[in-house]
């Protein structure tokens, strides 16, 4: 069988080798939680707890907002000390849950399931909202939400997103390594709740191990297949995903499930065997922390909560100072001006260089080289919409179908004039979707 | 607050292609031609082409100086346009018009439109044409090859084998892939050309849609209207005379004045084929590679409001 791939894409230099090979390390914060009420997209959840009150262990402290929202609870036991807005990695401030950590840990009883296969669908589905599991690749999205598509039976794909393309990042490599009876056993709940579909982990072939781990494990399961996949930036993209798993291929307005797939990173399909199986709300996540500026890059499995500057003492401090710290990837990540910022959800790494890429070239004009057009996975034409959105020309924009761009930022990788193409899209992006909603 | 760290959108990496360095493979890449273009024609090339590279680079320096903007010439266009203009004037042109040259390249036909990315043609070709028009007679006098002279021949030669071609006289076709024959400095000898492209092609500077249909349209065209049938030799005359090998691989790829969409390029490259041969075959001068391509870069603008791809996933495609 052929590799799964896509058109365009790039091939950055991935810096995996500075985490791939340390195992996944449980360690227990000892400063403040902070449990940001927003975590996700969506209504931001509503506090459950005021000041004052002791909180334990895997309590929940928050309540989902609405329908497309999830529940937080808490990952330590103390009292909650505040809750007030706080800094959060996109750089605003968001109301949060801050929990003054007793350090003892006192937990609550979480009552495992025997045989998930009695379960019922809604059952399912309720355990994993309940849970408050969000889209743990970087979007949030609740994925009970995900879950739910209007015609359950038209899904006949269930992907893992096991392609982990964003350099630097080995959570999900140690996490398929290590737990992937978790993982499998996870997708085999996911499958529970659509009968039509086979669950396909697509795989990056930079990651052979686990290839060969999961293959072997994935024998006597029927309904799960393993797909290498060609090592390229944006495979994990969820639309280059389908398409490389599937051959179907969407645009903006179309959801996964109108192509008949649900994607789901690994940890996300951890999170649900925790819930479903094992009765744990999501209180955890593996974080890579990772960079030439930390003393030793490894990879942590990480209570939700706990503050940046903490992280980095896990890895052992840095040995320099850092020029950038970013969480998540260089290619999509956050950069963030400081460390007093709490892991949530969705925080995949942090990384901290000790150069800034970006600040040591100065963007010149454009040569038309084509370049991102080559390696847009979107196959749109980024220097021209750069162009549309610095004249703030929104017809134009549209008219060369500007918010088909996934913000991959591989067109801003290649730029040889080192543009801020990607950046522009973005932003230009962001004002024609709110014009449009105006209307 | 001491612990203050860069922060920008992402993403937060870059490859390490530069302008610069893409400026640079094309130099490496023209070397093959320009070398050759010394070794057939003597120091009269090579002083050709060091001058007009000079006049480019001062050009450019002079204006930025004048017009107050930031110096540009470290990005190594200049002496791209520098040594393609000169790669495509003939070696016993005056030194003074290849100085001209180089300047009106880089002021008038680059500079005055904006600079590196705004201008709308060629800037070398703007500036061939510009002296083919302006001194038609010393920039349409060829000399002799080293190879003829050597043939006993005289080292003024009146006809290139496309002028030849066109009157109707045989010519050699092994002498023309060789380049052992009269033409400009660096359009003779289609082998360097090619090694120059091949090496362009390897490193992922320019791709074969512009070339490859400029070439295949201009063969079909010549079949069809040459007047010659199928005679595969006049075909292979035709591609290995003039201009149109250096046109096709170095000129018509111009990043600035080609296409930016993948079904542009195309179109660009058939407009390329077929007016190459309307001007070489029904005008009346046997060479038409030049006007060619910078009519054709005045049609980019349009090629490409025809040309806008379709995104991934729009129009059920697979």
């Amino acid at each position: 069988m052929g590799l799964g791939t896509f058109k365009g894409g790039i091939h950055p230099y991935d810096g995996k080798e500075l985490s791939k090979d340390k195992p996944i390390q449980e360690v227990l914060p000892k400063g403040d939680m902070v449990y940001p009420l927003s975590q996700h997209i969506g209504a931001p959840a509503t506090p459950l707890v005021a000041v004052g009150d002791t909180v334990l262990k895997g309590q929940k402290i928050a309540e989902a907002g609405g329908f497309v929202s999830a529940p937080i609870y808490a990952s330590a036991s103390g009292t909650v000390k505040a809750i007030e807005p706080r800094r959060v990695v996109v750089g605003d401030m968001v109301n949060s849950i801050v929990v003054e950590n007793d350090g003892e840990f006192r937990s609550v009883e979480f009552t495992p399931v025997e045989d998930v296969a009695t379960l019922s669908k809604e059952e399912i589905i309720g355990k994993i909202k309940e849970a408050g599991i969000v889209g743990m690749g970087g979007a949030g999205f609740p994925t009970h939400v995900k879950l739910s598509p209007k015609e359950p039976e038209k899904i006949d794909y269930v992907i893992a997103n096991c392609a982990e393309c964003e350099p630097y990042l080995t959570s999900d490599y140690r996490r398929m390594l290590e737990e992937p009876e978790k993982l499998i056993g996870g997708m085999k709940i996911v499958l529970q709740l659509f009968d039509n579909a086979r669950g396909v982990l697509g795989i990056e072939d930079n990651k052979p191990d686990c290839i060969k781990l999961l293959t072997e494990l994935c024998k006597d399961e029927p309904r799960i297949e393993v797909m290498a996949l060609k090592t390229k930036y944006p495979q994990g993209s969820e639309r280059q995903l389908i398409y490389a798993v599937s051959g179907r291929a969407i645009n903006a307005s179309m959801l996964p499930a109108d192509a008949g797939c649900i994607v789901d990173n690994v940890d996300t399909l951890v999170a649900v065997y925790n819930a479903v199986k094992l009765g744990k709300p999501l209180m955890h996540r593996i974080v890579t922390i990772t960079g030439n500026a930390v003393k030793e890059p490894a990879n942590y499995s990480v209570c939700i909560g706990t503050n940046f500057s903490e992280l980095v003492e896990m890895a052992g401090g840095f040995t320099v100072q850092p020029r950038k710290v970013i969480s998540g990837g260089p290619m999509m990540g956050f950069a963030m001006f400081h460390l007093d910022i709490p892991t949530t959800k969705t925080t995949s790494a942090l990384l901290c260089l000790t150069e800034d890429e970006v600040a040591q070239y100065e963007p010149s004009a454009c040569i038309n080289c084509a370049r991102c057009v080559e390696v847009c996975p979107s196959r749109i034409v980024p220097s021209r919409l750069a162009d549309y959105s610095e004249n703030q020309q929104e017809d134009l924009f549209e008219k060369w179908n500007g918010l088909e761009c996934i913000e991959c930022g591989s067109c801003s990788f290649i730029c040889p004039a080192k543009r801020q193409l990607a950046q522009a899209i973005k932003s230009m992006k962001k004002t024609v979707l709110a014009n449009k909603r105006k209307k | 607050m001491s612990d203050l760290y860069n922060v920008s959108s992402s993403p937060h990496v870059r490859s390490k292609d530069t302008t610069s360095r893409i400026m640079l493979y094309v130099l490496i890449a023209l070397l093959p031609a320009a070398l050759f273009g010394i070794y057939n024609f003597g120091f009269r090339a090579l002083l050709l082409i060091v001058l007009t590279i000079a006049s480019c680079i001062v050009s450019e320096y002079l204006f930025n100086l004048v017009t107050k903007r930031k110096q540009t010439i470290y990005d190594l266009s200049a002496v791209v346009t520098g040594l393609l203009l000169a790669l495509n004037l003939p070696p016993t042109l005056p030194w003074w018009m290849a100085i001209l040259g180089g300047a009106f390249a880089i002021v008038v036909v680059k500079c005055l439109f904006g600079g590196l990315g705004q201008n709308f043609m060629n800037p070398a070709l703007g500036a061939r044409c510009f002296l083919l028009l302006s001194f038609t007679g010393p920039m349409t006098t060829f000399a002799n090859s080293r190879y003829y002279i050597s043939q006993g021949m005289d080292a003024v030669s009146s006809a290139t084998p496309l002028a030849a071609l066109k009157a109707g006289q045989g010519v050699n076709t092994m002498d023309m892939l060789i380049g052992r024959i009269p033409g400009t400095i660096g359009e003779t000898s289609v082998i360097a050309i090619l090694i120059g492209a091949i090496f362009l092609i390897l490193m992922g500077v320019i791709d074969l849609r512009i070339p490859g249909t400029y070439i295949v349209t201009f063969v079909i065209f010549v079949l069809l209207f040459g007047g010659h049938g199928f005679d595969w030799n006049y075909v292979v005359a035709q591609l290995c005379g003039g201009g149109i090998m250096l046109g096709a691989f170095f000129m018509a790829t111009d990043y600035v004045t080609s296409p930016i969409t993948p079904m542009g390029k195309i179109i660009f490259g058939i407009v390329l084929g077929i007016l190459t041969g309307i001007f070489r075959i029904f005008g009346a001068s046997a060479e038409g590679v030049s006007y060619a391509i910078i009519f054709s870069n005045l049609l980019v603008p349009l090629i490409e409001r025809i040309s806008i791809p379709r995104p991934f996933g729009k129009g059920g495609e697979r």
